[in-house]
């Protein structure tokens, strides 16, 4: 049993990290641990996919004068750069909105950030009054 | 002598220019009054050259649009569509004369907007009337309720926007779940939903159905009124009453019972429903709802509340006919949708004359008015004896032949029922007049004199009396409603 | 590629050129200063796609299926688009609802965004719109991703523009990009899951494989990735909840462009994957959509229902709706019958003109009042606005599916589908979902029409500049009321190719 969980370690490792960021996305009120949940979350899948592209006993992908050699599969590799690319895209467009958030609600915590919209509610039903009959 | 496809188009077309043009006459009175009636005048002479023609044996087409396969607009005038369409326009000229005055007379606001919509509602009528397919019929179903709602909520107080929402949740939201899901299984089965003579479902419905098929149009068509969908009827009460006259008497409740009789003859066709016995339930159904809202209706003190429960009552003496399925049975039906219209036009033209003149609502109010307004009364007597069916007034030939289509069909406690019900309406329909003259006044009114509210009652009842001579158009187009 | 001459040459292209003409004028809108070229640039941008996209259903109406293979890489190695009837209906749809809704938002973002920041919305425009028609025109499963992502930021960015008239959207941004992130990267792991299965990515390429292959656990488990991934960007029940804030703060004219495209190109997305990349693994499709597309999909449509009617900010209210419309689409391709997909397919098209038409007109109420549009906002504005009331009203019918309106051959076709697979139970409840939707609906138009404002309310000016748009619309709500051969024919060929095999 103990063997064969050790023979995966490696989707172990991809499981816990993917499990660690879904949770800190879920269950964290401010929105930077959301952000940093949601990075983690992210590379758990970089590292499944690079994992995958791993073939036992293959080297490296770059071509060698052997004709027999046994590569890994570097395509993964390449798909996991595009997504590298995205995730700090996302996460920087997601730092980007926190720091206007934090400027317009004076606060990054989701229970603060709520009673203030709350407050906007209300005063989106008070502002409209002068049009409703008396 | 006009082409019946131009009639046709000029029947359809008539009120729907009267419409568009109300609001650009909105300041000047006169022409937007005359508007209606002139537009009435027209649209039934329309109406005429299409029966004359329907009579003669033809069928007056009009397609208008392929929306997309086995879908469509058209139209194309069945015997009992040429009925109805002479019922809606014609007693639409009267309903117009009349709405003048008693908008006038009773100082509403907003009559622009009323005499559109008013408009509107009659040529969804003229559509329902003269249309091809099912499709049609319940596009211009929803059309004729959506027209209604803002006569019903006219007053723009609480208690009209509460009625009104309960008018367009029963007929709507029956329209929704039970009538277009009855259309789409009939589209289903049979690929195409043009009416034709004998149905079209005989071959594609399983008979095991047909009952659930039945029920689903009978509840779906919530304008009929059976018991217990009928509260909308009631409740609709609060819009003026040339709305509750011409409407809730005659367009609208008038195009549910239409629609259901259209649906068993030439949906079902009336052999495929006898033999399948799927509408026994019905006949028991409508037997039910005639003698309880007789009882209701003579509880009801207003006068415009009895007149609702009176007319539920009746429009099941149709549902009824369509139910028994019989060639006379619905012969007897759909010459009930005539007499009663005239019939109780005429009642509620009545009721609105006491108002407008005297503002009495009620039938307690009415004691010994009656030589105030010897006119007015005089009316509401022949409508009554039409709508209790004693001759000389029309209403008393649909009753008959109503009556022999049971016996046909060996249902003879539908004659009990029909018996009793007549007896009903004879106490509560002749009880406001036997008050007006036989008792001593409770209540000083002054009358203020509108013509325009007393001829055409007047009018209406004669009509009643006349429609018992000269029933032959009717009769013959009855019968080659169901002639194969 | 070189036989035919130049039209030849172009007509090859199309199914790439719809997506690359937004993409690549986006950096050049960026840098843009002056908001009417940037304005003028994007109309270019996506109304170049609306073209092609038009050539492309014209072509696969003759020919079936277009593909074209970027850099000239054969597929499976290469990435590879490919539009049949069913990607090109999606697409003049798509494109089509975007051109109008980008000749809309010159007035509406004029009066909603900061004037410093519209060069920038423009880019990001053309962003979401480029890479919402890539992820429909896509054959290549990881390449769907990149679209989805470029697109998902993009939204993002559009969405937050709000913030300069309510910063309720940067919340409403934030939480799209977060469950947003979430869903790409549960259809990523579930790509890796396939590819580790298959060794490749093309669509077409994959479903063969998969047919071969056959039923598998990591299979399985890859294919739950995937639709839990779209689901997500499709807005399905439970993974709506990003949908409503987002669509109800966004600036009209962007609500107006997401509603109308975005979660249909995720539909589209779902639909794909359900029916020609695991086509061959029937068992799990069929446990899928009857255990977990249709019943959510029923709940989506009340849930949404209901919501909409509490509801009583306007934009908030028709986001809630989108979500029961949404459940209608997914219900009609879960039921997997090839009239219920064509009938997702006719609203689909519908839809996008219901709720496009919609909010653009709320942008015009929104504009005029210069404040939120609610209930209480909205008292009397039929008689204060009556050309934008018309066409929202119109708009609003076709939304409850009333006769001659779009959204009536939207029913008429759903139900009879449904009929025709004897499921009664859910004919029922779609029909009693479809009356209750009057309520909400009734409840806009009373307050609008039959509720007089009072003296004191102020005056409020129409804006002209968006009537064209607007009425457009509006007029095409009736049109495919009156007159829907041929959305019913592409429907029903996209149907076809799409149950048939497809790819």
């Amino acid at each position: 049993m103990l063997m064969q969980l050790a023979a995966i370690w490696n989707y172990l490792i991809v499981i816990l990290l993917m499990m660690v960021g879904l949770f800190l996305v879920i269950s964290s009120a401010n929105l930077v641990k959301k952000l940093v949940g949601l990075s983690i979350f992210q590379t758990s899948v970089f590292l499944f996919y690079i994992t995958l592209g791993r073939v036992s006993g293959g080297t490296a992908p770059i071509l060698t004068d052997a004709p027999d050699t046994l590569y890994s599969n570097p395509l993964p590799h390449v798909l996991i750069l595009t997504a590298i690319v995205v995730g700090v895209a996302t996460t920087a467009l997601g730092l980007a909105l926190i720091l206007r958030i934090k400027e317009s609600f004076g606060s990054i915590e989701e229970d603060e950030i709520l009673a203030a919209k709350n407050e906007s509610a209300a005063a989106d039903m008070a502002q409209a009054k002068p049009g409703v009959e008396a | 002598m006009m082409m019946p496809q131009t009639a046709l188009l000029v029947g359809i077309l008539v009120p729907l220019v009267v419409a568009c043009l109300t609001p650009f006459l909105a300041n000047r009175p006169l022409w937007r009054d005359a508007a209606g009636p002139l537009g009435g005048v027209a649209t039934f002479i329309a109406a005429l050259h299409v029966a004359l023609a329907v009579q003669a044996g033809e069928t007056p087409r009009l397609f208008v649009v392929q929306i997309a396969e086995g879908l469509a607009i058209d139209f194309a005038v069945t015997p009992l569509g040429a009925i109805f369409g002479l019922v809606a326009s014609g007693l639409w000229i009267f309903a117009g004369l009349y709405s003048v005055g008693y908008m006038r007379g009773a100082k509403e606001k907003h009559q622009t907007r009323f005499a559109a919509f008013y408009a509107v509602a009659v040529h969804a009528a003229m559509a329902i009337a003269w249309s091809g397919n099912l499709l049609v019929l319940f596009i211009f179903y929803e059309i004729l309720t959506f027209s209604t709602y803002p006569l019903v909520t006219h007053k723009e107080s609480q208690a009209a926007r509460d009625a009104g929402r309960l008018y367009m949740s029963i007929l709507v939201g029956t329209s929704i779940v039970l009538l277009l899901p009855a259309v789409i299984w009939v589209w289903m089965v049979t690929g195409n939903l043009e009416f034709s003579s004998g149905g079209i479902l005989a071959d594609a419905l399983d008979p095991k159905m047909a009952p659930m098929l039945l029920a689903l149009f009978a509840f779906g068509v919530g304008k009929a009124a059976l018991v217990p969908i009928h509260r909308w009827l009631p409740a609709a009460m609060v819009a003026p009453t040339p709305v509750s006259a011409l409407l809730h008497a005659v367009a609208v409740v008038k195009a549910g019972v239409f629609t259901i009789l259209t649906v068993v003859v030439y949906v079902f066709g009336i052999d495929f429903l006898s033999a399948s016995d799927a509408a026994t339930w019905l006949v028991w159904l409508a037997s039910f709802t005639i003698l309880s809202s007789s009882f209701v209706a003579i509880t009801k003190d207003d006068i415009k509340a009895r007149l609702a429960y009176s007319t539920i009552s009746q429009l099941s003496y149709i549902v009824l006919g369509a139910a028994i399925a019989s060639n006379m049975a619905v012969q007897g039906a759909a010459i009930h949708i005539v007499m009663h219209a005239a019939g109780k036009i005429t009642l509620f033209f009545c009721a609105g004359a006491f108002y407008v003149q005297a503002h009495l609502t009620k039938i307690s109010e009415l004691d010994g008015q009656g030589r105030e307004m010897p006119w007015v009364f005089a009316a509401f007597f022949i409508g009554a004896l039409s709508i209790i069916g004693i001759p000389p007034a029309g209403g008393s030939w649909s009753k008959f032949i109503l009556m022999v289509g049971a016996v046909d069909s060996q249902l003879y406690f539908v004659l009990a029922v029909l018996g009793l019900s007549s007896l009903l309406n004879i106490y509560y329909l002749l009880e406001p007049l036997s008050r007006g003259f036989f008792r001593s006044k409770v209540k000083e009114v002054t009358v203020e004199s509108h013509p325009l509210v007393v001829i055409p009652p007047v009018i209406t009842a004669l009509l009643s009396l006349a429609l018992f001579f000269y029933v032959d158009l009717f009769a013959d187009l009855a019968s080659l409603m169901v002639a194969p | 590629m070189n036989d035919g001459g130049i039209i030849a040459i172009f007509l090859q292209n199309l199914p790439v050129l719809v997506v690359v003409i937004p993409l690549l004028l986006s950096p050049v809108v960026a840098i843009i200063t002056a908001p009417r070229l940037a304005w003028a640039i994007s109309v270019a941008g996506v109304g170049g796609a609306f073209l092609a996209a038009i050539l492309l259903q014209s072509i696969t109406g003759s020919i079936g299926r277009v593909t074209y293979h970027l850099g000239n890489w054969e597929p499976p190695w290469g990435i590879e688009f490919v539009v049949d009837s069913a990607t090109s209906l999606t697409l003049v749809i798509m494109t089509g609802l975007a051109f109008l809704a980008t000749l809309y938002a010159r007035a509406s973002l004029m009066s909603e965004v900061k004037h410093t920041d519209l060069g920038k919305c423009y880019a990001a425009w053309l962003l979401a719109s480029g890479g919402l028609f890539g992820l429909v025109a896509t054959g290549d499963a990881f390449n769907l991703f990149v679209f989805l992502e470029i697109s998902a930021l993009s939204s993002v960015i559009l969405i937050s523009m709000g913030a300069g008239a309510d910063r309720r959207a940067l919340s409403a941004g934030f939480n799209y990009l977060i469950i947003g992130a979430v869903g790409a990267t549960f259809y990523v792991i579930g790509v890796g899951f396939v590819y580790a299965i298959t060794g490749t990515l093309n669509i077409a390429d994959l479903a063969a494989r998969i047919a071969e292959i056959g039923g598998n656990a990591a299979l399985y488990a890859g294919f739950g990735f995937m639709i839990a991934g779209i689901m997500v960007k499709a807005a399905v029940f439970p993974v709506h909840i990003w949908l409503p804030a987002a669509y109800g703060y966004a600036p009209s004219a962007v609500s107006s462009l997401l509603a109308a495209i975005a979660t249909k190109a995720a539909l589209y997305v779902l639909a794909r994957l359900l029916f020609t990349l695991f086509a061959g693994v029937p068992d799990i499709t069929e446990l899928a959509v009857t255990y977990v597309i249709v019943p959510l999909s029923l709940a989506g449509i009340f849930v949404g229902t209901v919501m909409a009617i509490y509801e009583k900010d306007i934009k908030l209210l028709l986001a809630h709706s989108s979500v029961a419309q949404i459940g209608y689409i997914a219900l009609g391709f879960g039921l997997a019958s090839s009239a219920s997909v064509a009938a997702s397919f006719v609203h689909i098209g519908n839809h996008a003109l219901i709720k496009g038409g919609l909010f653009m007109a709320v942008g015009g109420f929104v504009a005029a009042l210069g404040s939120r549009a609610n209930l209480a906002s909205f008292v009397g504005i039929g008689r204060r606005m009556p050309i934008t009331a018309t066409a929202f009203t119109v708009c609003g019918l076709s939304l409850a599916g009333l006769p001659l309106t779009a959204g009536f051959i939207s029913k008429l076709y759903l139900v009879r589908a449904i009929l025709a697979e004897d499921a009664y139970v859910i004919t029922a409840l779609v029909l009693l979902s479809s009356a209750l939707s009057l309520i909400y609906l009734w409840k806009i138009i009373e307050v609008m029409w039959m509720q007089p404002a009072t003296a004191k309310a102020p005056n409020l000016a129409e804006n002209p500049a968006i009537y064209f748009p607007l009425w457009i619309v509006a007029l095409a709500n009736i049109w495919f009321g009156v007159d829907a051969s041929w959305l019913v024919a592409a429907s029903r060929a996209s149907a076809s190719a799409l149950l048939g095999g497809g790819l």
